[in-house]
């Protein structure tokens, strides 16, 4: 687990500037997007902006990795691919990430939004990050 | 006469932008508008870094530039009736963007018919040759962006926008 780097996350000022915190269980993570207006996308469906459910799955990704594993620094992104499966409603989105394969250099990430129901996803991500773990005989 | 597509474009751009507080948070600005075709920029501001020691934008602004600029192309590239909604975006994150620069993306509407339009995209800061991310995304006409598309048309006959 990478506790210090979790906080630098969620310190980053774009991450800080929308409020994302997570919520942990040992190392199961979920992250929350609290509702405010400056994430709506479109005002008159109303939905949150694709961008902003985008970008908020990749943090809880990034999260995630860090809560299964030590790691030297923050993942970064190589690809992500969104699948948009409802409007997000102006309210709360929730986000939890499964670990499909984490070598020494990448790692194959899958994310899940949702809001009022679980079974129920908003936006799906899949998505494939750069990481550094720290050497196992350190 | 019939107004045509690019006075249409002209007389929306500013709502399309605007009209969003998401796209006004993080300072996103049309630069260009036409058939089929959207130009947007990021700018580089502190409050929006990802990664407080180099200084480089976080990639969620990225993220939201290329959502934004692909649904405003998909929009132009289906005659500017009803904004469509996203069904799939991908990016590829090429290279970290330079600190201090603005981000562009140019985004293209490859094929639109019917109720589906299909966009690609490219975001860089200056050089649209190196650039620092590309996208391809999928957007499609929804039952709720038929009837926004109505309140649109309420609001303009009221005087409401």
């Amino acid at each position: 687990m990478s506790d210090d780097l979790i906080r630098t996350l969620l310190e980053v000022p774009y991450v800080s500037k929308f409020g994302v915190r997570f919520e942990r269980r040992g190392d199961e993570l979920t992250g929350v997007l609290p509702y405010a207006e400056h994430l709506v996308g479109n005002p008159l469906v109303p939905a949150l902006h694709g961008g902003a459910v985008g970008a908020f799955m990749e943090v809880v990704a990034s999260g995630a990795l860090l809560a299964a594993q030590p790691l030297m620094r923050l993942p970064k992104p190589i690809d992500v691919a969104v699948d948009y499966l409802r409007p997000a409603r102006p309210q709360d989105v929730y986000a939890r990430a499964v670990i499909g394969r984490s070598g020494s250099r990448v790692a194959n990430v899958r994310v899940e939004a949702w809001q009022n129901r679980r079974d129920a996803p908003v936006a799906t991500l899949h998505g494939h990050f750069l990481i550094k773990p720290v050497p196992a005989d350190s | 006469m019939a107004e045509s597509l690019q006075d249409l474009l002209h007389r929306l751009a500013p709502l399309l932008v605007d009209g969003s507080p998401h796209a006004q948070t993080l300072g996103l600005a049309l630069d260009g508008l036409g058939p089929g075709r959207a130009t947007m920029r990021a700018p580089y501001r502190k409050d929006l870094v990802g990664d407080p020691e180099t200084g480089v934008l976080h990639g969620g602004v990225v993220t939201a530039l290329l959502d934004h600029a692909c649904g405003v192309a998909a929009f132009s590239g289906l005659g500017a009736k009803e904004t469509p909604a996203t069904l799939d975006l991908r990016i590829d994150y090429m290279r970290p963007a330079q600190p201090g620069k603005d981000i562009i993306a140019e985004a293209e509407c490859v094929r639109a018919h019917g109720l589906i339009a299909f966009v690609r995209a490219t975001a860089h800061d200056g050089d649209e040759s190196d650039p620092v991310a590309t996208a391809q995304a999928a957007f499609m006409v929804t039952r709720p962006s038929k009837e926004a598309a109505e309140r649109v048309k309420t609001a303009i006959a009221e005087g409401k926008l």
